[in-house]
């Protein structure tokens, strides 16, 4: 039990320390793609320590929920960390949360994200913190249903258990889960702020959704919800990863099987960041009011592979 | 020794009964007290939540002990109340008792500026209205549940119609007055068939009745239709934000939070109770409807600008859920799958409990808000935080737990369903397997969209800058206020870390009803339907993390770093001339919404010529229902009405006639 907690403390750290240089990958696999010299991989970090170092400049009608929510939206990001298997399987907090909770997490840090937009009354905070619920409220229920087809596959909505089930299976191909896979990209290209329905780049008022709500954060507050933005990426790939390759990943009390499970991470962290930025390279952004036909089609395509598990597999 | 607690324990029905008739004599008392503004806000208020307490004590009670009946000697010779405890009904009673708890502690400050007149008179609705409710609870023959259906009924109209100068309050009074007579005969009807020509109408009789499957199905789609009427199922929801709006705040808390579970006990008493036979498409019918409710409700809770209308809309939402869950247990239970059944049947249970106390508490806020303000239209808020802080983080609790937001109750009820949607399989008819994945997209989709309508309730409200001046000036509630509203958002929060022993406490009624109850596998901290290795949810250790989390980072970034922080004006982009107006407004903040779902409304728009000095823009998203079935409807009535008018010309002889062509027609009749 002990040891689980140690393995689970380390797991959530490794987390929280890495996921910087998850984004620092990808920022530089896309400056490479976009034939740019590219930053270096440590700059994520470098950005975090010059914005904690600055002084907080907060507008004259904050109110306590405007401060309060990047210091909420970071200990959501880093609960989900921890639950999410990343390289051992089973840890003891995986019981405190199945993949629903897991659901409400994220909707909990998006909520406080939107709510401390709303907070100060400009009118761009209002106009994200709008676009983000849009995008969330499709993109949330098809996240649910991708991991329903997950679950009706592992009789189980427990990750550890879906991730046992899937790794352990005989090769045998899943129809419904290449539905979800797409459908599961889709729904983390959009959570994550990413092309083609928003860009992270962007400050431009037509088009940007995460950034309109964040504009009024600065120094520590803005650290805290970038790191929270870099944990939110881990988190989504190592998602993937665990559902639909889950191979490596250690289980329960192999302490042998670590290194190498941390090995086959660091390889499949390293494949997915070069893939999403490749794909952002080859996409354009979409309209935004094409992000709901975007979510929708993940949505019917999530919706898609329950049927089709119910038609083919059972 | 007799404490009070034993003394509910020995005869918990007398305590009950004797609870509803100090409602009565206290409403009558109010009467009396006319003329003293003081003793009635802060003498008969509290004293009735005093009887709250004591009915949630008996439902606490009630739940555990066996059933208990009463014969009271009223009403018609030959005729008397029968009453009777069960579970189903203690488990009512104590949503009741809790939930009216804190509201009418909240009333007793929030009617102190009211006229001491309508006062006395709302006081004696009030408690009526709470006295019929707890006797629909007891009530064990058809008779007394009419009568208390219609006391419930009737003084709520009353209570709704308290600003009876207003004449659109006086219209959706009306309609509300309407829809529930129509579904009163329909209940009517419904004990008629159910009592299976026994002529007699206690539920005893009716429990014991052999039904054919058709007059099962008839009894049941007539309950369906009544009870459907009096908890706002689609079609037969538009009373609600009429009525909602339109009464005072806590009342409207009271009916949305209380009196629409009334037709959720109903619907369960006469379906799982009364009727011996159940029939798998009743499910299949009532999980339809259910799901069109919530996606309905939730897509004009959207749309609305008025907050009160906002959050009736977001009750037919969750009446939606709830029925929905209940057409779940029905194909469950018919199909043989008791431990699903049970399942289902506990997530219904917890979430009417847990829709008590966060739509009670939100309706309550908004009374507050509108005190503080005078102001219902959302377009007019804005920054309230400031100004009412315990109002904005309480209401802020009650936000977050409808949304389905972990660690509060909202989530624990919406888990215990998704769950059910996907540990279902093999059921018997192979097109249910295919409508279950759909259905619970639906739900899934209905939960999402609520979350932006809190967003949007709370943002708009409460957070950013006031849209009028005059909002600076507003104050924060008083403390019998604040006390009420705490109560009903510590309850959101202890359902919502506490479901383990929640669920114990709900399962001599899933016992009742469906022969079985939900097992938690998992120990006091965590719930584990079915199995751990299913799935498994333990809210405590959720909430204990993120708090550590929390209180680690703030300190490690005070340690590390420094805690230092300069006020500066907001950042404009540029542009110097930002104002309150320029932030999203309450319909800017549904567009996206209404441009996805324009299908349903009939969007009515009027936009501001580019040239006019005085621009007034005006836009409202209506129900489509309303003009393609009421409106229709009307019509035909108007129309039949007329027709019948034209037999009356004020004229004598040609009455005469009309009752001597009577007289001979009913001649010829009988003696054939």
């Amino acid at each position: 039990m002990s040891a689980g907690i140690l393995l689970q403390l380390a797991q959530s750290l490794l987390a929280i320390l890495l996921a910087p240089l998850l984004m620092g990958w990808v920022n530089q696999c896309r400056a490479w793609l976009q034939g740019r010299s590219a930053p270096p991989i440590t700059q994520p970090y470098r950005t975090l320590r010059k914005l904690f170092h600055k002084d907080a400049v907060i507008a004259h009608n904050a109110s306590p929920l405007f401060r309060f929510a990047p210091y909420m939206i970071f200990a959501c990001m880093a609960l989900a960390a921890g639950i999410v298997p990343t390289i051992a399987n089973d840890l003891p907090f995986s019981p405190a949360a199945d993949v629903i909770a897991l659901v409400g997490i994220f909707a909990l840090a998006r909520v406080f994200l939107a709510l401390a937009a709303m907070d100060i009354g400009s009118s761009f905070g209002t106009l994200g913190a709008r676009r983000e619920m849009l995008v969330s409220f499709l993109a949330e229920p098809a996240l649910l249903m991708v991991f329903f087809t997950a679950s009706l596959i592992s009789q189980s909505t427990e990750l550890p258990i879906i991730v046992q089930t899937l790794a352990h299976r005989e090769f045998a191909i899943y129809p419904s889960l290449a539905f979800a896979a797409v459908a599961f990209w889709m729904i983390s290209v959009a959570e994550n702020a990413r092309i083609p329905v928003d860009n992270p780049t962007t400050h431009l008022e037509l088009t940007m959704i995460h950034e309109a709500m964040i504009l009024e954060y600065s120094a520590r507050h803005l650290a805290l919800i970038e790191w929270a933005v870099a944990l939110k990426l881990f988190t989504y790939s190592a998602l993937g990863i665990a559902l639909f390759l889950p191979w490596g990943i250690a289980a329960q009390g192999d302490v042998a099987a670590l290194p190498l499970a941390l090995l086959a991470m660091v390889a499949k962290l390293l494949l997915g960041g070069a893939v999403l930025s490749f794909i952002e390279t080859i996409s354009a952004k979409v309209r935004l009011f094409r992000a709901p036909e975007f979510l929708g089609t993940a949505f019917m395509l999530a919706v898609l592979g329950m049927l089709i598990h119910f038609l083919l597999e059972v | 020794m007799t404490t009070p607690l034993t003394l509910i324990a020995d005869a918990p029905l007398d305590i009950a009964w004797g609870v509803v008739l100090f409602w009565l004599a206290l409403g009558f008392a109010a009467l009396l007290l006319q003329g003293s503004q003081h003793l009635l806000s802060r003498l008969v208020f509290p004293l009735g939540a005093l009887g709250a307490l004591g009915i949630a004590a008996v439902g606490v009670a009630g739940m555990i002990l066996p059933a208990s009946t009463m014969v009271l000697p009223i009403g018609l010779p030959d005729l008397p109340f029968h009453l009777r405890l069960d579970a189903l009904s203690a488990f009512f009673m104590l949503l009741l008792g809790g939930a009216a708890f804190g509201i009418t502690v909240y009333a007793s400050g929030y009617f102190r500026s009211m006229a001491a007149g309508p006062l006395a008179l709302l006081a004696l609705w009030y408690h009526l209205f709470l006295a019929g409710m707890v006797t629909v609870l007891l009530a064990d023959d058809a008779y007394a549940f009419m009568v208390s259906w219609e006391v419930m009924a009737l003084s709520s109209y009353f209570l709704v119609t308290t600003d009876h100068k207003i004449p659109e309050i006086r219209r959706a009074g009306f309609l509300y007055l309407l829809i529930a007579h129509v579904g009163a005969v329909s209940l009517l009807l419904a004990f008629g068939v159910l009592q299976g020509g026994h002529g007699d109408y206690t539920f005893d009789t009716m429990r014991l009745a052999e039904m054919t499957p058709f007059w099962a199905s008839v009894a049941f789609l007539l309950a369906l239709f009544g009870f459907g009427a009096k908890a706002g199922l689609v079609p037969l929801h538009v009373w609600l934000p009429e009525a909602h709006p339109a009464a005072p705040s806590p009342v409207s808390a009271l009916m949305s939070g209380v009196m629409l579970k009334t037709a959720v006990y109903g619907l369960l008493r006469v379906t799982f109770d009364l009727l011996n036979i159940q029939i798998g498409w009743w499910g299949t019918l009532t999980l339809a409807l259910g799901l069109m409710t919530a996606l309905y409700g939730v897509i004009f809770a959207a749309v609305q600008s008025d907050m009160k209308r906002l959050l009736a809309w977001s009750s037919i939402e969750n009446i939606g859920v709830i029925i929905a869950a209940f057409g779940l247990t029905l194909i469950f239970y018919t199909d043989g799958k008791g431990a699903l059944a049970a399942l289902t049947l506990t997530a219904l249970l917890y979430h009417a409990l847990n829709h008590a106390f966060f739509k009670g508490l939100l309706f309550v806020g908004t009374g507050s808000v509108l005190h503080a303000t005078g102001v219902r239209h959302m377009g007019h808020l804005g920054g309230l935080m400031r100004f009412m802080p315990w109002t904005a983080w309480l209401t802020l609790v009650g936000a977050l737990a409808i949304a389905g937001l972990p660690p509060l109750n909202g989530f624990v009820s919406e888990w215990l369903l998704l769950q059910a949607f996907f540990l279902t399989f093999g059921l018997t008819y192979p097109y249910l397997n295919m409508v279950i994945p759909v259905a619970a997209a639906t739900v899934a989709l209905a939960v999402a969209l609520a979350a932006y309508v809190m967003v949007k309730f709370f943002g708009v409200i409460f957070l950013g800058q006031p849209r009028d001046p005059a909002l600076r000036e507003a104050h924060e509630a008083g403390w019998p206020e604040r006390l009420g509203m705490l109560w009903l958002a510590v309850g959101c929060v202890l359902l919502g870390l506490f479901p383990a022993q929640v669920i114990d406490w709900l399962s001599p009624v899933v016992r009742l009803l469906v022969g079985q109850t939900l097992v938690n596998d998992g120990n006091w901290l965590m719930l584990a339907p079915v199995s751990a290795k299913r799935a498994s949810y333990a809210p405590l250790i959720f909430f204990a993390v993120v708090v550590a989390v929390l209180l680690l980072t703030v300190l490690w970034v005070r340690r590390v770093y420094h805690g230092r922080v300069r006020r500066s004006d907001p950042w404009d982009c540029g542009y110097p001339e930002q104002d309150a107006r320029m932030q999203d407004s309450a319909e800017g903040f549904g567009q996206p919404i209404r441009q996805i779902f324009e299908v349903f409304m009939r969007v009515e728009r009027e936009t501001p010529d580019p040239f006019d000095r005085k621009p007034r823009y005006h836009g409202a998203s209506l129900d489509k229902l309303w003009f393609i079935l009421y409106v229709p409807i009307a019509r035909v009535t108007g129309w039949l009405s007329q027709q019948a008018g034209r037999l009356q010309h004020g004229r004598i002889q040609w009455y005469l006639i009309y009752s001597f062509a009577t007289l001979i027609f009913l001649l010829v009749f009988t003696t054939r």
